[in-house]
């Protein structure tokens, strides 16, 4: 098991309640999609898993241990087994593209490393391998200012790309890119994920994006889990529900028919309603 | 969204709290100004205007003789000395402290996660040590210092060391802090260190305020060590000091000039800084 939440509920510092009892598990290695509408507690979801939020109830089990029954240090090798795209790349834009990328083994390596990296790149051919695989190898030495907002993400990416983490969570990872990069920058995810092993969970906005690479796809509305199915499973009616508060038009990334096709096989019968998942040990 | 229990209200909620704080600051400030005899039309008085225009007379022409220019290069030389000794002394004491105060660089903030506690305890000494650094005017530890090591510019290092350094050490966590701390969060939450999550999140963003700043503190270390130079702490103050003692305006006004020439320098080179790091 790879990362294991059991009955997490999570209030904001404001009360504003943004998870309730969500249970999940994942196996090492599984790779897994999170959709549903904007403040459906997607973001909450991934950053509790990554340990960047503690939950108010419930447990938390990722790489085989409890991050908040570790000792600082440990929490510490912990968190850098962690890989996290954020979907506004947290990025200095005065730092160059190289600086950028390196900084996602910062976790791994010692404090001297790290600095006397600031002054000469410590592993140019690794930035440089992990921006080819996004198409930005060119743009090394630029700095970050000179990066359109896309470009801007995919350097985010490849900080992650280079950090090689054994559980990778992505915050809506492509908001930002046209559809075709978008699709590109997923594929080279789910490719280190596959290469590597590390289980991957993302939150997409993009509904055919999700269904097209993810085998396994989890709806979210209001704080809560509507669905855990295999993408093969998933129905149009289960999708409406989802999106019901949204209007009738499910978000995708392309506007693209065909990327939803598939779903027409699996259409259930009329009037079919979405059973809410049933939830253990939650009132 | 989950549990929206009431609607907005139709009007700002903030504009009746911004016109109390308002309101309470106009009532304060009037005492104030009472209390500081503020009457700046007494300026203009007939009387007052003439002492003041006896007093400024004797500052033209400018003194020039070679004597005393020779004297004015050694002090301009011993107060540069003393100011930037004193504000590379403060900035060894400034860093440590302003680091260990920074909260955006906090691991155990996160979550909250173990050592919160020591954490917490850690930034209020920093900061308890900057307040106390800085409480004391650099005046009081030159006389200080003056009695201990005897007339000179040593005592004046460090009594800009001091109190300098008090002021960059919370300035500094304050610059930090109002820049865009997000980056370094993101590097804390990925398992990087403090003093790395500094160099990679927070001073590519800060540097240049943080030299600008440090320059401008530069800049008023050297006027300082005039008033530091009354009490006998060496360099342009004391030449000042003698002259005006001696009642001689165009000594004093030559060294007036130099004062202007230095802060030109200092604003060239904060602003030659500033584009170097842009």
């Amino acid at each position: 098991m790879s990362l294991s939440l059991d009955a997490i509920g999570l209030t904001h510092a404001n009360g504003q309640r943004a998870l309730q009892c969500v249970s999940l598990a994942v196996d090492a290695g599984e790779r897994l999609a999170i959709i549903g509408p904007s403040g459906a507690g997607k973001t909450t979801l991934i950053r509790v898993a990554g340990g960047s939020l503690r939950p108010s109830e419930g447990r938390i089990e990722a790489l085989s241990a409890n991050p908040w029954q570790l000792s600082a240090s440990a929490l510490k090798r912990w968190r850098s087994r962690i890989g996290m795209v954020h979907q506004a790349p947290p990025i200095p834009p005065r730092l160059r593209v190289v600086t950028a990328v390196l900084a996602g083994r910062l976790g791994a390596w010692g404090a001297g490393k790290a600095l006397a990296s600031l002054i000469y790149p410590a592993d140019i051919a690794g930035a440089r391998d992990a921006l080819s695989r996004l198409d930005l190898a060119d743009r090394l030495f630029d700095r970050c200012d000179r990066l359109s907002g896309g470009q801007l993400q995919r350097v985010g990416i490849a900080r992650v790309l280079y950090q090689a983490p054994e559980l990778i969570l992505a915050d809506e990872p492509v908001s930002a890119l046209d559809p075709t990069l978008a699709d590109a920058a997923v594929g080279q995810l789910m490719a280190q994920s596959v290469a590597s092993g590390a289980t991957f969970v993302a939150s997409l906005h993009a509904v055919d994006l999700a269904l097209k690479w993810f085998p396994r796809i989890v709806g979210m509305r209001e704080g809560a889990m509507l669905f855990d199915a295999p993408a093969s499973e998933i129905t149009r009616a289960m999708l409406h529900e989802l999106y019901a508060t949204e209007g009738s038009v499910l978000p995708t990334q392309g506007n693209d028919p065909v990327a939803l096709a598939p779903l027409t096989r699996v259409f259930p019968a009329a009037g079919a309603k979405v059973v809410p998942l049933a939830r253990p040990g939650c009132r | 969204m989950n549990g929206s229990v009431a609607l907005a209200p139709d009007r700002d909620p903030r504009a009746r709290p911004r016109a109390t704080a308002v309101l309470i600051g106009i009532v304060l400030l009037w005492p104030v100004l009472q209390l500081s005899e503020f009457k700046p039309w007494v300026l203009f008085d007939a009387g007052n205007a003439r002492v003041m225009a006896n007093f400024l007379a004797g500052f033209v022409p400018p003194a020039t003789s070679s004597d005393f220019l020779g004297l004015l290069l050694k002090a301009t030389l011993e107060t540069l000395a003393m100011a930037t000794a004193g504000i590379a002394l403060a900035f060894v004491i400034a860093i440590p402290l302003a680091f260990a105060m920074t909260y955006s660089l906090s691991i155990s903030r996160i979550g909250p996660g173990p050592g919160r506690w020591r954490g917490e305890a850690l930034r209020t000494a920093a900061r308890a040590m900057l307040v106390l650094l800085r409480a004391i005017p650099e005046v009081v530890w030159a006389l200080v210092f003056v009695r201990a090591l005897g007339l000179g510019p040593a005592a004046g290092v460090l009594a800009l060391a001091i109190t300098y350094g008090g002021m960059l050490g919370k300035v500094y966590a304050e610059i930090l802090e109002s820049s865009d701390t997000r980056p370094a969060r993101a590097l804390l939450e990925a398992g990087s260190g403090r003093i790395t999550a500094l160099g990679y999140g927070l001073l590519p963003g800060a540097a240049q305020e943080l030299v600008s700043y440090t320059v401008y503190r530069w800049e008023c270390a050297v006027r300082a060590s005039v008033v530091m130079g009354f009490v006998g702490a060496g360099g342009l103050g004391q030449l000042m000091d003698q002259s005006m003692k001696m009642l001689n305006g165009g000594e004093a006004s030559t060294i007036l000039l130099m004062f202007l020439m230095l802060v030109l320098l200092a604003d060239a080179l904060s602003a030659m800084l500033r584009r170097l790091l842009a």
